[in-house]
């Protein structure tokens, strides 16, 4: 395969957003790759670090993909914004570069239980945009918050009131009257929380979704999932609740939930059984009842111990068409038609070579790390991740299937991001890597990818790495 | 479930042999291991309810490992040293409760087998048919060595020793409902540090031990003659304790 390697340009470094700490928003690497290659996609890589507080737990685009925003385990949200096409500088098209930064949850403590609650933001949503403002969703264990970020590049001044530093007048003093009038100032992006939905989730909230009516919004935790509507934050709907009435019953809980992208009364939720239910919210007002329920028989060779632990879905998206869902559990991202619900179309194998580990992996914790999976534009190319900052693309139309390393050491600039190999058997080659050496504590679990363009993020641990083709 | 004779994956390059009981003994390691994953979950669960906010999805998925392996257990050799009683549910709580809890690692190693499995009575015929709860429940607490004493030593009302057991496994699930402020510090101060002694684990299997061996003879008669086995129980359980003191 032949690897064109365009130039490379060092940034000068910006400084981190909370820590003062330099980041380096350097190396762009271009690895042009010709069709013949194993994968038709060519990367260009920005990569954020952030000092080690800052654990990356959600990536999310907007939906034009202007926007991209992180949320990490300090409840921070960070929205990069990407830059304008310029002639001046060609290169420098789809750079991502930090928009706006805030604190969107702080740490709790319930004293009812005695127990903290996380600021970690567990999921940040976006709502389509309608005027000049951006609105999303970010949410921790327990609330959720709307979140209004806006420009603002001019300042009303000569207050009556108050004088230029904002302190009161006398208003004895005030002879004459004046109108504000409103001056051009620096731009600022300030964000604003315009709702905090809370109180109204027992367990840890896994998932939110927005429905397609963008009146509406789902929350989902391990036992339930509430409806709300975007101006009550007082009240929502619960429409599924599988607590059984006895909690020693209890045996399984919802892992993620999503609605239908064109259909508002759909949508759907996975289970830690390897499960999803599909629920039309027309049938009831409780929606116990699922319309479609999608599970695939048990295969009797593979069966251990840990066969319902590696079945637990960890995370579940509708295709871009409505037509298909995709699900990740531990070893596999499966791809389901909704008209089909007996067994997925298509499974691919994320790390296969795990499944041997399972022990081990059972020991150390990591068999319950939940990893996402994302659809490209077209839904052509489905992503995720897995250990060793390594992450996966399947191509779903010519079966063909590539690993990446999101690594600044491999990450020099001028340098080829090749695909990597993981190797299972006893004879390893010189660009492989065995299963046994494997650092299992650079896990990828996040990612996200443009909704039209071939942009993805990767989130390893505390870097945000970006991708991108490069058309030619 | 399970079929015997498959390789396993989680435990790489053992075979398997048929159970018989001697195929059984032939085969410590497989059951070494497994006794070894239901010893670790057993350890993640407790873990689980001592951190803050415990995540509810491992939390369950644990448990259902852990019922799992309690099941395969009562299903293969495991249970067939005792031929006296029926496979009731509720005396394969004692029997699972009691194996976990008084087999130490030492034990483990040496490949014994502990025969604590004939040490219960099966005074809970009669009583209600399975529930996978109370297979649950008698492993998920580190309060259950106390209660499973107290069972083994009153040997009691059955609802009531069931009771305890439901209570326990209640307590970790509920301590992620809110139930009561006091809950999670209940929790903790019933917590037996002791148990954690390998001087105390090693004391209650020395008792059980002894005390399975003197009831066996009563087993015919358990239901009826609770009281009996009660009187015959605490003198035996002064016996151990002198003789662990003893030794001491």
């Amino acid at each position: 395969e032949a690897l064109v390697v365009s130039t490379a340009h060092l940034e000068g470094s910006e400084k981190h957003p909370y820590s003062g700490q330099h980041l380096s928003t350097c190396f762009s690497l271009s690895i042009h790759m010709t069709s013949e290659c194993l994968y038709p996609m060519y990367v260009h890589i920005h990569t954020y670090k952030g000092c080690t507080s800052d654990i990356i737990s959600t990536v999310e685009f907007n939906h034009t993909g202007e926007l991209l925003a992180t949320g990490d385990k300090g409840g921070r949200v960070v929205i990069f914004q990407r830059e304008q096409e310029s002639k001046n500088q060609p290169h420098r098209r789809g750079e991502y570069n930090v928009y706006s930064t805030f604190q969107s949850h702080e740490p709790e403590f319930d004293y009812l239980k005695s127990l903290e609650i996380e600021e970690k933001i567990n999921k940040i949503r976006w709502l389509p945009q309608q005027n000049a403002a951006y609105f999303l969703l970010s949410t921790n264990d327990k609330t959720v918050k709307l979140w209004k970020v806006s420009e603002r590049d001019k300042r009303p001044e000569g207050y009556n009131l108050k004088d230029e530093d904002g302190r009161l007048r006398d208003p004895s003093m005030i002879t004459m009257l004046r109108v504000p009038v409103l001056r051009p100032m620096d731009l600022m992006v300030e964000a604003t929380p315009r709702r905090v939905f809370a109180n109204a989730h027992t367990y840890h909230i896994n998932s939110i979704s927005v429905n397609s009516d963008y009146e509406t919004y789902m929350s989902a935790d391990d036992l339930r999932i509430n409806l709300w509507n975007f101006e009550i934050t007082n009240q929502s709907f619960n429409i599924v609740d599988i607590k059984p009435a006895n909690m020693e019953e209890l045996t399984e809980v919802i892992t993620a939930a999503e609605f239908h992208p064109h259909h508002c009364n759909t949508f759907v939720y996975s289970s830690s059984k390897g499960t999803i239910r599909l629920c039309d919210m027309r049938a009831s007002a409780l929606c116990d009842r699922h319309s479609k329920f999608f599970e695939e028989p048990e295969d009797p060779s593979n069966r251990s111990f840990f066969s319902e632990i590696i079945s637990s879905i960890s995370d579940v998206k509708f295709s871009h068409s409505g037509r298909y869902i995709m699900t990740r559990d531990y070893l596999t991202v499966k791809v389901w038609d909704l008209n089909m619900e007996n067994r997925p179309i298509e499974t691919y194998q994320v790390h296969d070579y795990l499944r041997s580990k399972l022990c081990s992996l059972y020991e150390n914790d990591c068999i319950f790390d939940k990893f996402e999976c994302v659809w490209n534009g077209s839904d052509s190319v489905i992503m995720t991740g897995s250990y060793n900052n390594f992450f996966r693309m399947f191509d779903r139309n010519t079966k063909r299937d590539v690993t990446l390393e999101a690594s600044r050491e491999n990450s020099k600039p001028r340098a080829i991001l090749k695909p990597r190999k993981v190797c299972v058997g006893g004879k390893r080659r010189k660009d492989e890597i065995s299963v046994d050496s494997l650092d299992f504590s650079k896990k990828i679990l996040h990612t996200a990818w443009h909704p039209s363009e071939n942009i993805i993020a990767v989130a390893a641990t505390n870097n945000l790495y970006i991708f991108q083709d490069k058309v030619n | 479930m399970f079929v015997r004779g498959l390789k396993r994956k989680c435990f790489d390059g053992e075979e398997d042999i048929e159970g018989t009981l001697a195929g059984f003994k032939a085969i410590p390691s497989y059951n070494l291991q497994r006794q070894s994953l239901l010893d670790m979950s057993l350890v993640k669960l407790q873990l689980c309810h001592m951190l803050v906010e415990p995540n509810l999805c491992r939390s369950v998925l644990i448990a259902n490992t852990v019922r799992q392996i309690q099941e395969e257990m009562t299903q293969d050799g495991t249970w067939q040293m005792i031929n006296t009683q029926s496979a009731g549910q509720t005396s394969l709580d004692r029997l699972v409760s009691t194996d976990i809890l008084c087999r130490s690692s030492k034990e483990q190693a040496e490949g014994k087998l502990v025969p604590v499995y004939s040490t219960f009575t099966k005074d809970c015929e009669g009583t209600q048919s399975q529930d996978n709860s109370e297979i649950m429940s008698t492993v998920t607490s580190p309060q259950v060595p106390k209660n499973l004493q107290s069972n083994m030593w009153e040997m009691e009302n059955p609802q009531e020793n069931r009771g305890n057991f439901q209570k326990s496994l209640d307590q970790i699930f509920e301590t992620l409902e809110n139930k009561s402020p006091n809950t999670v510090e209940d929790l903790f101060s019933e917590v037996d540090n002791s148990y954690y002694d390998l001087d105390t684990v090693l004391t209650g299997m020395m008792s059980n031990t002894k005390m399975g061996h003197c009831d066996l003879e009563t087993f015919p008669s358990q239901t009826s003659t609770n009281s009996k086995s009660n009187c015959k129980s605490d003198l035996n359980e002064l016996d151990h304790i002198v003789e662990i003191l003893v030794e001491s």
